[in-house]
């Protein structure tokens, strides 16, 4: 029994992750913290994207479970379990059945290398980017078995579109990520695939590799944010599952508990593909001018955000239960909403003491910056129409292909000339 | 005859070893049996998928990272992808209901346990007490297996393969060019 | 016993030669040129396993710098893509032409 007390504490000493503390207890409580903030971002992102949307269109959005709709999540998900299970007559029931656990399985697995902090990771492969862009890969097996499986016209037809748009995206996103690996390779000599180490060289440069040498590392950003949009299969590329041509695409056939792991997936894939994106371009869980702005007062103004933000939230909520319809109907709700808005408060209040804010300073800048492109998801979606499927693959392969290539060459001989003349004039490394 | 390396720090030494060699290695005797037997291309590609991932694993246990990453991301989501996606466009609905087997079958699996019986004399020959192929241990990992693969691959002076890797970005241009003209209708 | 529980590289090259002799009947024995191409593929993973192990034996007797085994196993793989790129455009010309995928159907030299 001591020893097992020893054995949990002696990995909170010791500065690195799970993984590579070789610590089995921790990695199993890391796996399960992440997977279950997974589960409760994706539910949240769900009321968020129709809020969201409702209010880009001047609607209210859902209102009526729970203040503002904040149970809403809740009720689908029920409504979804609760639905019969339907396997189409002439399905093959054993692929039809295996698909949606396909696209779950790479949707998650993708989550043990990611990053939330220097030693907040499940684990730091040597292959990390490669991992990840491998695993995420995987998920277009998952979509064009369901397809397959269903044995209709719509489904196959939106599997065949999903991979042809997959596969050529992926090309360009390499492209884009073989740029910034070149990137970390300044100033060390070696560079790296792992995704904690990408960070770390961010850091070392002094520079995020969006702002790297302007505006190579700008370009690549975007060829990355436009790929990774076809990638996931969302607005204004999401021709797979178009409502007005296929029905719902690969899912037409799929419903309850089976088409709800298909949605989680595909939001689960969008927090993993905005984290690349995070950790590659935006310096990861690196508060912004860790170096400019460093020491004791600029670490305690910037320790201040994560509790600010929840207090803000709590704000938010007390706003809206003051504003709340005075009708004795509507007490529950807005008791339930300022009991929501307490709750966030106690969290910002908890946030506040330096303690507990030094340690999740990190996990909080990593979330914040992805929760900005989880709400450009949205927006992309409020706002683009969708574009037709030749146009993608004109986009595709005649537009980001050979940008990406060009990019690649020019990263290459700024690079090579910046060593060159670092190795010149002696000012780097000798 | 047993190389044991010190192990580097911050290396940890393998879990499990046995009992995950195992699990891999029946995953993927398993797979490659329904590879070659299921009547429905999609399920054996399906089955070949389950054998590259274990393989993969494999790969991992073998501390072969990068050779790991490539085979899951080109093996796995690339090449399997087209597979299914040219089992999907071609109507394989006639060929399931069709004799799987082709006639010199007996002849096949003839030729292949003359093979395997190559195979067991070969893996079973030993010399003054020693198989042919010594039962070396396996050692514990290093961490910058992919910087090390890169020096072989494009470093000047460590670089030996650079030629290789030249020809086989040809070769893969040739491939591209040669897929094209095969498929296409009209060019 | 003692063989059986600690993993050597004879381990992976019996796992590879099993791999190999699957390969080798499917190809032999199935009509379907999709399967045939995807026994192929299992033919160059036994290969590429076989190097692989052998790969991390050659690092425990000349250091951790001899990787050429899994350098070998990369232009493996690369070489795997473009067969299967070239080997599928053949096969959709094919079928295009005769509206088949079986292997003993082709047995003109000429269509």
């Amino acid at each position: 029994m001591h020893a097992f007390i020893d054995y949990i504490q002696s990995y909170l000493s010791s500065k690195q992750t799970p993984g590579a503390a070789g610590n089995l207890f921790w990695a199993t409580v890391y796996i399960l913290l992440v997977f279950g903030g997974l589960s409760v971002a994706v539910i949240a992102m769900n009321w968020l994207e129709r809020k969201i949307l409702a209010h880009m269109q001047v609607r209210l959005g859902p209102m009526r479970v729970g203040p503002h709709g904040l149970l809403q999540p809740i009720a689908d998900a029920i409504k979804l379990l609760l639905k019969e299970d339907i396997i189409p007559s002439e399905a093959d029931k054993f692929v039809f059945w295996i698909a949606p656990f396909i696209v779950v399985l790479a949707a998650f697995t993708v989550f043990v290398v990611v990053p939330f902090g220097p030693q907040h990771a499940i684990t730091d492969m040597n292959i990390g980017i490669l991992f990840m862009l491998g695993v995420s890969s995987l998920s277009v097996l998952g979509i064009v078995t369901a397809g397959w499986a269903s044995n209709s016209h719509y489904p196959l037809i939106g599997a065949l579109r999903s991979s042809a748009q997959m596969v050529s995206y992926e090309v360009a996103m390499g492209l884009a990520v073989v740029s910034v690996i070149m990137m970390t390779s300044l100033e060390t000599g070696t560079g790296t695939l792992s995704m904690i180490d990408i960070v770390r060289s961010q850091q070392t440069q002094q520079e995020w590799f969006i702002f790297k040498f302007f505006p190579l590392g700008l370009v690549g950003f975007f060829i990355f944010a436009i790929a990774m949009v076809a990638e996931t299969n969302r607005a204004p590329f999401d021709l797979p599952e178009a409502e007005s041509e296929l029905t719902a695409g690969f899912h037409t056939e799929y419903s309850g508990f089976r088409w709800s792991l298909f949605f989680l997936a595909e939001y689960s894939a969008m927090i993993a593909v905005s984290s690349i994106a995070v950790t590659l371009w935006l310096g990861g869980w690196l508060r912004p001018f860790p170096n400019a702005l460093n020491g004791p007062t600029w670490d305690l103004v910037f320790s201040l955000f994560p509790g600010i933000t929840f207090l803000l939230f709590a704000a938010i909520c007390f706003y809206n239960t003051a504003r709340m319809p005075k009708h004795p109907l509507f007490r529950i709700q807005t008791m339930g909403l300022a009991g929501f808005g307490a709750v966030l408060g106690l969290i910002g209040l908890v946030l506040l003491i330096p303690k507990v804010s030094v340690r999740v300073g990190d996990i909080y800048w990593f979330v914040a910056k992805v929760a900005a492109f989880m709400y450009l998801y949205i927006w992309y979606r409020g706002t683009f129409p969708r574009y037709r499927f030749d146009q993608l693959m004109k986009v595709g392969w005649k537009v980001l292909l050979p940008t990406g290539l060009a990019l690649l060459i020019l990263t290459a001989v700024v690079a090579m000339r910046t060593e060159l003349w670092a190795q010149m004039t002696g000012a780097l490394r000798p | 005859m047993i190389p044991t390396g010190a192990i580097p720090a911050g290396a940890n030494p393998p879990v499990a070893t046995t009992f995950f060699f195992y699990l891999l290695a029946a995953t993927m005797i398993i797979g490659g049996i329904l590879v070659i037997t299921r009547k429905n291309a999609v399920h054996s590609a399906l089955a070949l998928i389950t054998t590259l991932l274990a393989q993969a694993a494999l790969y991992l246990m073998l501390y072969a990272p990068f050779v790991a990453g490539v085979q899951i991301i080109l093996y796995a989501g690339g090449i399997m992808v087209l597979f299914l996606f040219v089992i999907m466009l071609i109507n394989m609905e006639r060929s399931v209901k069709e004799r799987q087997f082709n006639k010199q079958w007996l002849v096949g699996i003839v030729a292949a346990a003359a093979l395997g019986g190559l195979f067991i004399a070969v893996y079973t020959t030993t010399t003054k007490g020693k198989t042919l192929f010594p039962e070396g241990r396996l050692l514990y990992g290093e961490t910058d297996n992919t910087q090390k693969i890169a020096g072989l691959l494009f470093d000047l002076h460590t670089g030996q393969y650079m030629f290789a890797f030249e020809i086989a970005s040809l070769l893969l241009l040739v491939a591209i060019i040669g897929a094209v003209v095969m498929a296409k209708k009209r060019i | 016993m003692d063989f059986m529980l600690h993993i050597t590289t004879l381990h992976y090259l019996v796992l590879g030669a099993a791999l190999f002799l699957l390969g080798v009947i499917g190809v032999l024995t199935r009509r379907n040129v999709v399967i045939v191409l995807m026994s192929i593929e299992l033919i160059l993973n036994a290969v590429n396993l076989n190097l692989v192990a052998f790969s991390r034996y050659w690092q425990g007797i000349h250091g951790p710098q001899a990787l050429h085994g899994q350098v070998f196993a990369i232009f493996v793989i690369t070489d795997a893509a473009a067969e299967a790129a070239v080997g599928l455009g053949i096969l959709i010309a094919f079928f295009r032409n005769k509206e088949t995928v079986n292997v003993d159907e082709v047995n003109l030299l000429k269509w």
